[in-house]
């Protein structure tokens, strides 16, 4: 490596990268070394007084796969992440399309794309407390559908597997189609005005410049959203929690792996709680992995 | 140069704010002894604002500086309230009695409230001091109900905890349905509909007959039944189900089938609706707290505000809550502490101010018994005077088979069995779900 005059100053640039590792260091890496660790102790408390450490070795993964619970909340995690995320990237893709295009020039883009954000300013508890309160069984919801005559007497939202769900994936919906339509909109705004000109000189259809030219340029950014809100959505955990009261009633059947996770932490059950998040972690990875893959995206492709 | 300089001043103030706040604050040495009386600062941990309230309307000493501060004499009273929502006040409480030791004297904490539900989690342990090293004697509380010392009575027989109320439960039913369905509102006819649980059932199903709710949730019944077990939850670290407890099981499920009551959670929205007028709920169970805390009596609208609560027994006595002051080891207000225990749980002035100003049924079996016999009444129960009754069902009171896994069980067997009454899953799919859920809370019970 030869030596240029500027190299001195990129000693500069590690020292301001020192408190980022330090907090890093400090806040993630620690923890994440230390959960893994805590995964082979027997350590919880009752009452006043702690049992352990005491090392069990695999014992908790094990009771932990055997119990077969944990595919359970996977799959509720799963399915309550996709009722959400499809609309969610349908209406994020439309709404992008509609404010990057050049032709239809809305007015008051600046307004709505405010408007279509503002949900995810709102906390997450907050919106849940609003929902429960919305669709509880005296609540507004019922008695509008009741005045109106749909229904003759309230429907317990609450009390059924699939309109629990699905109010789960409405909130999520909400709070992150704006989100992602920002994302996508930067996006289809990068894209080199002349490929459309091109097209339209062609005679393409507004449907065919869209999925001919915007899609496949927009793949890398697409690929990014769906990974992060795969990563989001395996961890979902707020709105499903306040919804249902931490039950994941009915029957367990929005209960999520991170309420799983936090059930045990009622008793600081650090074993468990770490076994937990080491197989949640390692999940994580493989279905990253499974959609990068799908996607037939390669590093080579930018 | 000066460039070399102001970054590197920029580094160290990065780096500064990142170690802010991480610093402890060690002990000073200034332990004056866990007897001593020299204290500035009275920490009281407490999950709501009731006792708060209490010392402020009835404590002589009390100067209210703010709604978390207080002062008495030269001392600062420091109220630590956290809400007891997802078990936060006892993690919180958990967390501050394992530090109390290595805390300053001015931050520890010298007073905490609890609750019957999780009473003996903290009296067996060495954190809550014994009333005995506080200087109260059993002659400064002869005239307390019995039960409210047992539940605060460790095996070693230390008493370790003193209440100003006694927490026995009775039926509130609204006399409006009452008359309409009943065709009279008289408490004792009204009991007379409710005597037992067979005769509680054929009036339910009257209140049906006119579209009225017996009670607003399932839930409301459960703590009658869970006081009259002949068994704890947890016998030699294995669950056990009370044969009382699946009675409430069957009979609410009944009721649920018939479209009796609902099945929503206690304090939700929809169990607060029933306080209000112009709702089909026809009655509720509950100590006297419940009418002064959840009655909503000073809202407009409400069934309490128009002073259309009655009265009555009930089919069984039960106890629901109720709340005890501890004093915490290591505290260094221990003559203070005593005063309030003493002024808040035995000095008859307070405690009859109490029962007028707040509706509560005071800890003072004397009083209670003279104030039956007073012309004293209540305006939302419409003029009557409850305390015959309560001073009746306290008399039934049976708390020796409490356990200190108790609220987690009550809590997760009500979760559990909402999805049986909905339809959502069989009785042994319920059970099943009950077990799986007792068994995260508490690794150490067996569930099998």
């Amino acid at each position: 490596m030869k030596k240029k005059k500027g190299n001195k100053y990129n000693r500069w640039g590690w020292y301001f990268l020192i408190p980022f590792l330090l907090v890093y260091v400090v806040f993630q890496l620690i923890p994440l070394f230390n959960t893994i660790y805590n995964s082979f102790f027997e350590r919880y408390r009752t009452g006043l007084t702690w049992v352990g450490p005491n090392f069990v070795g695999l014992d908790n993964y094990k009771e932990l796969l055997s119990q077969g619970d944990l595919w359970v909340y996977l799959k509720n995690t799963m399915i309550m992440w996709v009722l959400g995320f499809v609309p969610q990237i349908a209406v994020s893709l439309l709404l992008g399309a509609w404010f990057s295009d050049n032709r239809l020039r809305l007015k008051g883009s600046r307004f709505f794309k405010t408007v279509i954000y503002l949900p995810n300013l709102i906390m997450a508890s907050a919106f849940s407390m609003l929902f429960f309160t919305l669709f509880s069984d005296n609540g507004p919801m019922n008695s509008i559908l009741m005045s109106l005559g749909i229904i003759s007497e309230p429907y317990s939202f609450f009390s059924h597997v699939w309109s629990t769900r699905t109010l789960v994936a409405v909130m999520n919906f909400l709070m992150w189609f704006g989100n992602t339509t920002i994302l996508l909109m930067a996006g289809m705004m990068s894209i080199d005005t002349s490929l459309y000109e091109a097209a339209e000189v062609d005679g393409a259809t507004s449907t065919q410049r869209f999925f001919k030219i915007t899609l496949p340029v927009l793949k890398p950014i697409l690929i990014y959203v769906m990974i992060t809100s795969l990563i989001g959505g395996l961890q979902m955990f707020d709105v499903p929690q306040i919804l249902t009261n931490g039950t994941g009633e009915p029957m367990r059947s929005s209960m999520t792996l991170i309420m799983f996770l936090n059930k045990h932490l009622f008793s600081k059950n650090y074993g468990m709680g770490g076994a937990l998040s080491v197989l949640l972690f390692i999940v994580t990875g493989i279905l990253s992995i499974i959609v990068f893959k799908a996607s037939g995206y390669s590093m080579d492709d930018e | 140069m000066k460039k070399k300089i102001v970054s590197l001043l920029m580094i160290a103030a990065m780096a500064a704010t990142m170690f802010a706040g991480c610093g402890g604050s060690n002990s000073e040495g200034s332990d004056a002894g866990s007897n001593g009386s020299a204290g500035k600062v009275l920490n009281i941990q407490c999950w709501n604002e009731e006792f708060r309230t209490r010392i402020e309307d009835h404590y002589p000493d009390y100067e209210k500086v703010s709604d978390t501060e207080g002062k008495i004499g030269d001392v600062t009273v420091n109220w630590i309230i956290t809400p007891s929502d997802d078990n936060a006040y006892q993690n919180n409480l958990d967390r501050v009695l394992e530090a109390q030791e290595s805390t300053d004297q001015d931050e520890k904490t010298d007073m905490f409230l609890i609750e019957a539900d999780y009473a003996p989690k903290y009296i067996e342990t060495d954190y809550v001091l014994p009333l005995s090293e506080l200087g109260i004697s059993d002659s400064d509380i002869s005239e307390q109900y019995d039960y409210t010392q047992k539940v605060v009575t460790d095996t070693n027989g230390n008493l370790k905890g003193l209440s100003w109320q006694a927490c026995p439960g009775v039926l509130f039913y609204n006399r409006d349905l009452a008359t309409e369905v009943l065709g009279t509102d008289d408490p004792d006819a009204v009991q007379e509909a409710v005597k037992d649980w067979d005769t509680f059932v054929a009036t339910a199903e009257q209140m049906a007959a006119k579209g009225y709710h017996m009670t607003s949730s399932v839930n409301d019944t459960y703590r009658v039944y869970s006081n009259n077990v002949t068994s704890k939850w947890v016998e030699d670290g294995k669950l056990n189900i009370d044969d009382n407890i699946m009675k409430w099981v069957e009979d609410s499920k009944k009721m649920v089938d018939a479209g009796q009551t609902a099945t929503h959670e206690l304090w939700s929205d929809d169990w607060n609706k029933g306080m209000m007028e112009d709702s089909p709920v026809f009655c509720y169970f509950g100590p006297a707290w419940l009418v002064n805390f959840s009655m909503h009596a000073d809202e407009e609208g409400s069934v309490g505000y128009a002073g259309k609560w009655g009265a009555c027994e009930g089919p069984q006595g039960f106890y629901w809550g109720g709340t005890w002051i501890c004093a915490a080891a290591g505290t260094d207000n221990a003559d203070l502490i005593k005063d309030i225990m003493l002024t808040m749980t035995t000095d008859k002035d307070v405690l009859k101010e109490i029962v007028e100003k707040d509706d509560d049924f005071a800890n003072n079996k004397t009083l209670m018994d003279e104030m039956a016999e007073t012309d004293y009444t209540s305006k939302v129960l419409g003029g009557q005077n409850p305390l015959p009754l309560y001073a009746k069902n306290v008399e039934s009171l049976d708390l020796s088979n409490l356990s200190p896994y108790d609220q987690g069980c009550n809590e997760e067997f009500q979760n559990a069995m909402k999805n049986y009454f909905d339809g959502n899953a069989t009785l042994d799919e319920a059970l099943a779900l009950f077990r799986k859920a007792v068994a995260e809370k508490y690794p150490d019970i067996s569930v099998e």
